[in-house]
């Protein structure tokens, strides 16, 4: 294990974390637009991701931020490369994370609306995108000699990636609602649990075909046993969900997305963004990454900070363990 | 690139609105938490529960934006990423693990929490909130003063590769910026406290709520006038030594002159070749510059000539009009800020209530003060340092992303400008109407959450 390589594991461990915490949020963003009979549920539904989903959003800064110091050549390429996937999802998530502040501060039906449409759209569009940036990353683009992106955007928007895109939408989805399903009482927790039972078999398929897919395409050893895995997990999160078991399900579906995230980087490995104009061009963990003193560097703040991150997440999580229903939410709110 | 530029500055300087009041509201917002937690007087819940509403509203807008920031480095500049980022990146990435990970988990505790938490664990929430967010302006300041004065590296031709973590955490332009970004961020907190605090005591309204709150907001604002005078004072020699055409150009010296003066305004031309009537303070640009009235200062055109000699043919010197009245509005906006608050002061004496209504407009009319001055030092800043995007090492016509086209760049620019300025206009609106409704109602046990947030 060389330096490069434990950065290589911990980007994909900050995706993992990203995907994971924030795919539920996401979830929860899209089934407002769906699960709820009035403005109560919805305050019930926004309630429960109310005080994570900032915190798990820091994942992704995280994530960019730690992509820039240990990979500077790959976060250079990545972000030029995807320019304009990156603007939508920026913008999406500008929207969305100003609706949440903002939607409970004015008591017009209008302003709510328009700000869960905000909600609404701000989750979907990452929701996908982000499929179609991974699908992209691990099929590779055109990079020239100097690592920059010659490729056209459409191509950005091939069928491997458009079902990369609409996997990670139906797995986000799913896991909102057995988030829901495991967070709230009543109606909402009924209905959540038949969403996650329905949209978990789309998403099962979905999965299973871009995982294969990307296994023909690009697999490994490590990739298809991790493959193998998320999609067991999935499979078992489901069967949980179907028999109203909600911690084991959410436990199941946080597991799959984990594990197919790092299939994903296993599939990749040693290459970080592949080029298709010549192998000669591609990125790997060796022609991409920063200096072995800059990684070094950067490990002992991870194995002292990461930790503590994770603690206080987790106390948060902790604090904010009990259910809500629509008795929390005031009347007249 | 000159659409990518303005596309930087106008989402940085954007950005600049909302973090400087980020970071010091919520260190007014844990005082006064803190002041009842103490006291157990329930005027000080009310306010508090009144300014973290305030808080909360501009805190979303300056967390979004800032993600667009750390983006657009690899979007727009992907030449210049490429150069920096064994240097560079590494305080981005401890900026958001140390600091924005605390700020927004704890936030999130703090806003939900009320029910939740004993009141000793709620307070420190909002206090780890402040640390975070003062943490995150030392890191980002750590990394920009990398392309101020670059240290702890070394140029291979192709990028900088990082010698010294330690120079580069403890770069002497960072240490002297982050206390002047520190006491910007106070001011314009203490500033935006007193405005909305003058409106209604203007109108004799909540007036137990709004008195201790403007008593805070005016020491606040005071402390930092005159903490931004002494580390705007220490910066200013930091820049003479590492940055000397900045400081030039602040001036539109062109001649080194011995001892230097300081112009209050010139009218003439604009960029200052051919002044038809200004005021000057002999020996006062010395003075800040060195220490010293008749300290030498060197002017732009021998500094020109210098750098020609050092790097080849070019024009080293920034857009000077920028950097001269950026220079001067920074200053001059931030000092009447400090003044009105000071004025205030002793007219709010021992309890005192002004009647005059327009000393209590100008009060609330202030709040435009402090983000003008923020805004143009950070323009002064930023445009100083120009032609170079990381000073002596990489000029900022290099580092653009070499692929990226001219309608790629155009929608970007567009779409952030309408939705920010679309953005504003909510968030001015909702600052408004929450800034000048009547504070929430007195509870002992506060238990309406979420209903505060959403």
């Amino acid at each position: 294990m060389t330096l490069n390589d434990i950065w290589f594991a911990a980007i994909a461990v900050l995706f993992v974390g990203y995907f994971v915490l924030e795919g539920f949020d996401f979830g929860v963003g899209v089934l407002l637009a769906y699960l709820p009979k009035d403005e109560r549920e919805r305050q019930v539904m926004v309630g429960t991701i109310g005080p994570v989903w900032d915190g798990n959003e820091v994942w992704l800064i995280t994530a960019g931020g730690a992509l820039f110091a240990a990979f500077p050549e790959w976060y250079a390429s990545l972000f030029s490369g995807f320019y304009l996937p990156l603007l939508v999802i920026l913008l999406a998530l500008i929207v969305r994370g100003v609706a949440f502040e903002y939607r409970g501060k004015h008591r017009s039906k209008r302003w709510r609306r328009n700000w869960d449409r905000c909600l609404f759209w701000g989750s979907l569009v990452p929701a996908f995108l982000w499929g179609v940036v991974f699908g992209n990353i691990v099929r590779g683009v055109a990079l020239d000699e100097r690592h920059e992106f010659v490729g056209a955007v459409w191509g950005l928007l091939n069928p491997f990636a458009l079902l990369g895109g609409l996997t990670t939408l139906a797995l986000f989805v799913t896991h909102g609602a057995v988030f829901l399903a495991l967070k709230t009482r009543g109606r909402i927790r009924r209905k959540a649990k038949d969403t996650a039972d329905r949209a978990g078999v789309i998403a099962a398929v979905l999965v299973i075909g871009f995982l294969t897919w990307t296994q023909v395409m690009e697999g490994s050893w490590a990739s298809i046993l991790l493959a193998a895995g998320a999609i067991a997990a999935w499979g078992a999160g489901m069967a949980a969900n179907f028999f109203g078991r909600e911690g084991w399900a959410f436990l199941g579906s946080a597991a799959a997305i984990g594990a197919a995230t790092v299939s994903l980087f296993a599939a990749l490995y040693p290459d970080v963004l592949p080029s298709t104009v010549s192998s000669e061009n591609s990125l790997n963990i060796e022609n991409a990454a920063s200096t072995p003193k800059t990684l070094q560097i950067m490990t002992w703040v991870a194995v002292v900070f990461l930790p503590l991150v994770l603690l206080y997440q987790s106390w948060t999580y902790w604090v904010f363990r009990r259910r809500i229903g629509v008795r929390n939410i005031p009347v007249g709110h | 690139m000159d659409l990518a530029r303005w596309q930087f500055g106008i989402t940085t300087l954007y950005h600049f609105l909302f973090v400087p009041l980020t970071i010091g509201l919520s260190l007014l917002v844990a005082l006064m938490e803190t002041a009842w937690v103490r006291t157990g007087k329930l005027v000080y819940l009310t306010a508090t529960r009144f300014w973290g509403r305030l808080f909360l509203i501009n805190f979303a807008l300056g967390l979004v934006t800032g993600i667009v920031q750390e983006f657009q480095f690899g979007m727009s500049w992907s030449t210049y990423s490429r150069f920096v980022g064994d240097v560079f990146g590494a305080p981005l990435a401890i900026e958001a693990l140390l600091a924005f990970f605390l700020e927004s988990t704890f936030l999130g505790l703090w806003i939900f929490g009320w029910e939740r938490l004993n009141k000793v664990v709620h307070v420190l929430c909002m206090w780890a909130v402040a640390v975070g967010s003062a943490a995150s302006a030392y890191f980002i300041l750590a990394a920009n003063s990398f392309m101020q004065w670059p240290v702890g590296f070394v140029n291979t031709g192709v990028r900088a590769e990082m010698t010294d973590f330690g120079a580069v955490l403890t770069n002497k332009v960072a240490v002297a910026t982050f206390p002047h970004v520190l006491m910007a961020s106070w001011l314009t907190a203490g500033v935006v406290m007193m405005c909305f605090s003058a409106y209604h005591l203007e109108r004799s309204r909540n007036v137990e709520v709004f008195r201790p709150s403007l008593r805070l907001a005016l020491v606040t604002t005071v402390i930092a006038g005159a903490g931004l005078a002494w580390t705007g004072d220490a910066l200013a020699k930091v820049m003479t030594q590492t940055q000397p055409m900045k400081i030039a150009a602040a001036e539109a010296l062109y001649e080194t002159a011995q001892p230097a003066p300081f112009s209050l305004f010139t009218i003439g031309n604009l960029s200052g070749t051919e002044p038809l009537f200004s005021v000057d303070i002999p020996g006062l640009l010395s003075f800040l510059a060195t220490g010293d009235v008749d300290g030498r200062v060197q002017g732009i055109d021998d500094l020109q000539a210098e750098y020609r000699q050092k790097y080849g043919p070019g024009d080293y010197a920034p857009y000077v009009p920028i950097a001269y009245w950026g220079f001067r509005l920074m200053i001059g906006f931030g000092l009447l800020a400090a003044f009105v608050a000071l004025c205030l002061l002793w007219l709010t004496r021992r309890g005192r209530l002004p009647r005059r209504r327009w000393v209590w407009r100008v009060a609330t009319w202030s709040v435009v003060l402090p983000f003008l001055a923020n805004s143009a030092g950070w323009v002064f800043t930023e445009m100083g340092r120009q032609p170079w995007i990381v000073f002596t090492q990489l000029k900022t016509a290099d580092a653009v992303s070499p692929t990226i086209g001219l309608g790629h760049i155009t929608a970007s620019l567009t779409a952030f400008t309408l939705l920010y300025g679309a953005l504003a206009v909510v968030e001015i609106r909702l600052m408004y109407v929450f800034g000048t409704a009547d504070p929430p109602s007195d509870e002992p046990e506060p238990v309406k959450e979420p209903a505060l947030a959403y």
